[in-house]
């Protein structure tokens, strides 16, 4: 992070409300923080935990969730099962000592552009004061605590005259299955 | 699945959109830098992509360099994803190779740093380049549309779509929740700016939708409910009971002159309560369809428990043979199928009495715009004697005040379009009945249209007052002599430069336009979107200006916002032109972002079932495995999201992409 | 012609693996008779010296169950790797940390001040822990360190096989080891097992509802429970939608609901994670308030959901712990 840090805010929109709330904003020209990526969904619906999980552990420093008001919903009930799933995560995450203001879960209905101006930039705001999350510097952090070893490992290699073993690195590779 | 194990080959486009994009954005750079990204052979920065030689660009492109993917960095895919898809099948990829990046909307028009901009339009087309890689080849499957319409409401709008869509064949059901059709204008005397008479051009369109072979005049009826997708919609109508029997009224009127009210003693809705009617009634002569109604709320013979026995069945006997009449009617749901809707609900005119300094309500010389067009009809109140409530005094003096309930942030803050012109119409017809001095009271004058202006310059020729203002008061509170017994209208004049009182005899509000009250309950019910004062939302204002974010559903005249009669006639013609493309080709290609089961790695555990809205899934006990109907499935993916065991696919938005698509927006610094 | 080596390894675990070893029964004779054990500390004795003489690559396969937690348990599972041609990761520990996992929700200073200071039953007057060196007389002794995070063994060593339970079942264990011998063995990277959800096995199946609408989740304390019925349609959170069949039902049918030891399937990441999705997307309340009510009902959700697995979510451990 050579560069001044700013957060990086990775955004759910549901195609049919906040997605395109977010292109009135664009078509009125209002102007927001330029911190947020949007991936768009069909529904909020279709948010499943595991994006918001994997976002934040690749470098996120906060989720955005924006779906259809309650009873708006394109697909008529998306949004509450979007919800429901939002308050546990927001318990689980404070468990693992994620700060509450990094996920939000906002509704926004196709003629609100400005509230996603003011949402993306409150949420910019909130974030730049809590810092970044860096999970995957953490993660990296965390391994530090095996390199002792593969130094010790490697300089007994070398003094044996063996060649350098190809598994002293730490693995991180996702478990493949069949 | 061929495709999916060859090397991929993936093509990328930045659109400049002439400087919309490339104003904020370096193309340039982005090209250069989505150039260096796995898999991508080529990378360029264009102009305008969705021109016919940036089209052709792709296409070529895919041939030249053996392309397998492309992406387009551009505008909204709401607006253009179809298009470029076209352009990806017409090179001869299967158009689900294919990913959009929103670089306009959410980039160069909502950012102010180029550098920004930028860096983010790197980052969205790296998680593009990302999920493309991991598309499959979709197929879009077919839905026939059924061949009926229905519009619903039966205004200008309604009856110009009923009719266009029955004179090309096609079976319309027109529901009206009123007992008649004709909407606003059935209630107007002339229209602006030609004078022609409302009723001699709006009477003859009625009439021959009721008598129209190929529509099913639906009156005094709501939807109540609608379910099922494009080309396939279950629509339920309340009919709500008339106590006549439609198929048997001929229209004679005999039982409202036998009524045992002998004089008409209740509020005429249809003359805005300027007179009165009896319990059994048709709201106006030219009434479509020529069908009477009784309204039992005051109506004796349901008041029989109540009073004595006072109502002798007049009606019954002068109805005669033709027994119509029929006590015992019940609201009846009538189930229909059709393929695509109109909804043209039309609007309600703004409450004056939500602005007390105008009082309205108060004093009984101030009438809104509405009142005054029943006055001036010859079929009105007073036969078109313009009189005031006491039903004798002509007034001398009259004040027209523009813009209440318009251009007014303690109100509705939008131009309600219309007020401009109605008021100048009044004043000529007012000015013409009466020969009073009639003084408009205006904040704009606003008169684009074919003969507006004209006929504002033919107002101010007649010797109409114009005073620019807005209006602060109306009072009977006098100053002087002649103010007395008069209503004072207390304005700044902006052009004169000082506060003016002017006493008149009559005040007439323009009314602005909003949505119905219940225009919500309507949106919800065809799962349209609303703008923030409540006026349905088109799926784009320029593009398609008519549909809605719902396929097969279409919008017009005043329910998706002010306008007047020529614009909301053009507009029912284009959403009824709408129905009949989807018609006449006899299908629509569903976009195939459907879920589907895994068959063998689902366990059963019944936790989808009851996920979906549109009952898609269903349970094989003897296999004990869910399938999802693809026909039902509209492509949510909440049961996706649910799956415990992740045995759930969404075409088009699938685990593996969207996790590309995240790895790919966080992957640039 | 020599028979296949084979090493038996523990870590952090709780020796429950172990037993399942034993658990083979009579077949265990003809894996006896079949591979030539070369180490197995719970059962025989070997100098791991004698490991560290040997040539790479010379044992056909270890089984190495526990998480890794310690500098020697890391330092063991790196010495089998290079010695083993084939290393299984062997159940819940191995695979995906485990119980011991759950100690990634804490700091390592207060885990050690519970266990030899505010533990019920220790009494440590003097407020000992254990040192990583100390020296006595000229002797400096070394003992090894108790690592921050806990970790799954393919996230330390490179693994070839998945073979997971707590503990995994004799047949499971059998499969993956007459697999091993008969050389039938499946791509690298597999998981030994079925890939659908347990419900597919669970002798309960049949009495799942079509409706859920959860208002409250109980306990299996909490009330007398049907010994047929679903334990999810009986408000008793049961993770066997999310969790890999393979057990065939081993808890259910004791009449205990499952709480994951299998991991998830291969199309999910964050076991935890898809199953809360599952539970609360068919929660009854549409308002916040409502649906508080029925989560208030679920009082440790990490505990729940994260049961065998925390260490290879995708957050792996609580986020603002030291490193």
């Amino acid at each position: 992070m050579s560069k001044e840090w700013k957060p990086r805010i990775v955004a759910f929109f549901c195609n049919w409300c906040t997605y395109t709330a977010a292109d009135l904003a664009g078509v009125s020209r209002l102007k927001y923080a330029s911190n947020t990526r949007v991936i768009r969904l069909m529904c909020s619906g279709r948010v499943d935990p595991q994006f918001i999980l994997d976002a934040l552990s690749k470098g996120a420093d906060a989720v955005l969730i924006g779906g259809c008001h309650p009873f708006d919903c394109h697909y008529a009930e998306g949004n509450y099962k979007c919800l429901r799933r939002f308050e546990m995560l927001k318990r689980m995450l404070k468990d693992m000592g994620v700060e509450e203001d990094r996920i939000r879960l906002e509704w926004i209905s196709a003629a609100e552009g400005a509230k996603v101006k003011t949402v993306i930039n409150e949420m910019v705001t909130k974030v730049t004061e809590l810092g970044p999350l860096g999970m995957p510097q953490k993660f990296e952090e965390w391994d530090k605590e095996m390199e002792q070893l593969t130094h010790h490992v490697q300089a007994a290699d070398a003094a044996q005259g063996a060649p350098c073993c190809a598994h002293a690195q730490p693995q991180k590779k996702e478990v493949a299955h069949v | 699945m061929e495709m999916n194990q060859k090397e991929i080959r993936i093509g990328f486009y930045v659109c400049h959109c002439g400087s919309n994009i490339a104003a904020m954005v370096d193309c340039p750079d982005v090209a250069k830098y989505v150039g260096t990204l796995p898999n991508v052979v080529l990378s360029r920065d264009y102009k305008y992509m969705c021109s016919d030689p940036g089209q052709e660009l792709i296409a070529k492109d895919i041939a030249e360099h053996k392309l397998n993917r492309i992406v387009v960095a551009s505008c909204s895919p709401l607006l253009h994803e179809h298009t470029f898809r076209g352009a990806v099948e017409a090179g001869g990829v299967n158009p689900f190779f294919f990913h959009m990046v929103n670089i306009r909307e959410h980039d160069s028009w909502v950012h102010t740093d180029r550098k920004e901009a930028t860096e983010k339009a790197k980052g969205l087309s790296q998680a593009a380049i990302a999920r493309v890689a991991k598309h499959k080849k979709l197929e879009q499957k077919k839905v026939p549309i059924h061949p009926d319409v229905l519009v619903v409401g039966g205004g200008i709008a309604g009856i110009h779509a009923a009719m266009t869509l029955a004179n090309a064949g096609k079976k319309v059901y027109l529901v009206e929740r009123e007992p008649s059709i004709g909407g606003h204008m059935a209630k107007f005397d002339k229209t602006f700016p030609t004078l022609d008479c409302a009723a001699c051009i709006l009477t003859p369109k009625m009439s021959a939708v009721g008598s129209h072979p190929n529509i099913t005049l639906l009156s005094y009826s709501e939807v109540t409910k609608m379910s099922g997708y494009v080309g396939n919609y279950d629509v339920t109508v309340k009919r709500k009971p008339r106590y006549i029997n439609e198929d048997l009224c001929t229209g004679c009127q005999d039982c409202i002159s036998h009524c045992v009210f002998k004089e008409p003693k209740f509020a005429d809705e249809f003359n805005e309560n300027l007179s009165k009617r009896r319990p059994v009634y048709i709201p106006f002569p030219q009434a479509t369809p020529q069908v009477v109604l009784i309204d039992p709320e005051v109506c004796l013979n349901f008041k029989r428990s109540v009073l004595t026995d006072k109502c002798k069945k007049t009606c019954v006997e002068a109805c005669g043979e033709k027994k119509a009449i029929d006590f015992t009617q019940k609201e009846t749901l009538l189930d229909i199928k059709v393929g695509t809707i109109i909804v043209s609900t039309g609007f309600q005119t703004f409450d004056a009495k939500r602005i007390p300094q105008y009082g309205y309500g108060k004093y009984p010389g101030v009438y809104t715009a509405l009142e005054i067009e029943r006055l001036v009809n010859t079929s009105g109140p007073t036969g078109g004697h313009v009189v005031l409530r006491d039903g004798k005094t002509e007034p001398k003096s009259i004040g027209i005040i523009h813009c209440v309930g318009s251009r007014d942030k303690k109100t509705n803050r939008w131009c309600s379009r219309v007020c401009c012109m109605y008021s100048m119409k009044l004043a000529h017809l007012l000015k013409e009945h009466t020969g009073a001095e009639v003084y408009n009271f205006y904040i704009d004058m606003r008169t684009p249209g074919k003969g507006y202006e004209e006929f504002y310059d033919k107002l101010l020729e007649e010797g109409n007052h114009f005073i620019r203002g807005r209006v602060g008061e109306v009072t009977d509170w006098a100053f002087t002599k002649e103010e007395e017994g008069k209503l004072v209208i207390r304005v700044e004049d902006t052009l004169a430069g000082y506060v003016r009182r002017i006493p008149v005899d009559m005040v007439v509000l323009a009314t602005g336009i909003e949505p119905h009250s219940d225009s919500n309950d309507v949106r919800r019910l065809f799962n349209m979107s609303c703008g923030s004062e409540g006026f349905f939302l088109e799926r784009h204002p320029k593009l398609a200006p008519v549909n809605t974010f719902n396929d097969g559903i279409y919008i017009a005249g005043c329910c998706q916002g002010p306008r007047d009669i020529p614009d909301t006639v053009a507009q029912a013609g284009a959403a009824a032109a709408e129905c009949m493309a989807l018609i006449d080709k006899g299908h629509i290609e569903q976009e195939p972002n459907t879920a589907f089961v895994l068959a063998d790695e689902c366990c059963g555990c019944k936790s989808c079932l009851p996920l979906c809205p549109y009952t898609a899934i269903t349970f094989d006990e003897a296999l004990g495995k869910a399938s999802i109907n693809e026909a039902l499935c509209k492509g949510c993916g909440t049961c996706v999201a649910a799956c415990p065991s992740g045995s759930i696919v969404q075409n088009l938005f699938d685990d593996e992409e969207i996790f590309s698509e995240i790895k790919g927006v966080l992957a640039y610094e | 012609m020599s028979k296949p080596k084979v090493a038996f390894y523990w870590c952090a675990s709780c020796g429950g693996c172990e037993e399942t070893v034993v658990d083979l029964a009579e077949d265990i004779l003809g894996v006896v008779a079949a591979v030539d054990i070369v180490l197995w500390p719970v059962a025989m004795d070997f100098k791991y010296k004698s490991i560290e003489d040997m040539p790479d690559k010379s044992i056909t396969a270890t089984l190495l169950n526990g998480a890794i937690r310690s500098t020697e348990q890391e330092e063991m599972a790196r010495l089998l790797r290079r010695k083993s041609q084939f290393l299984l990761a062997y159940g819940s520990c191995a695979v995906s940390g485990g119980i011991p996992g759950m100690a990634n929700q804490f700091p390592r200073e207060q885990i050690l001040k519970f266990n030899y200071e505010e533990c019920p039953t220790m009494v440590n007057e003097k407020k000992v822990h254990p040192q990583v060196s100390c020296s006595d007389e000229g002797h400096t002794l070394k003992l090894p360190q108790l690592h921050n995070v806990v970790r799954s063994l393919d996230q330390v060593v490179d693994v070839d096989y998945y073979v997971p339970g707590c503990p995994p079942t004799p047949k499971i264990t059998k499969a993956a080891v007459t697999a091993l011998l008969e050389g039938k063995l499946p791509p690298k990277g597999s998981v030994i097992g079925p890939d659908a959800a347990l419900c597919e096995e669970c002798p309960r199946k049949a009495s799942k509802p079509s409706v859920w609408d959860y208002t409250q989740f109980v306990r299996p304390h909490h009330k007398l429970l049907d010994p047929e019925k679903c334990f999810l349609a009986q408000n008793v959170i049961c993770m066997g939608p999310s969790t890999r069949a393979g057990c065939e039902g081993a808890c259910t049918t004791g009449g205990m609901p499952c709480t994951g030891c299998f991991g998830p399937t291969s199309r999910v990441t964050d076991q935890g994670a898809k199953m809360m999705s599952s539970l609360c997307s068919n929660i009854l309340a549409k308002d916040e308030e409502g649906i508080n009510k029925t989560l208030d009902t679920i009082p440790d959700p990490i505990g729940t959901f994260y049961r065998y697995g925390l260490a290879k979510s995708i957050l792996r451990r609580k986020v603002n712990l030291p490193a």
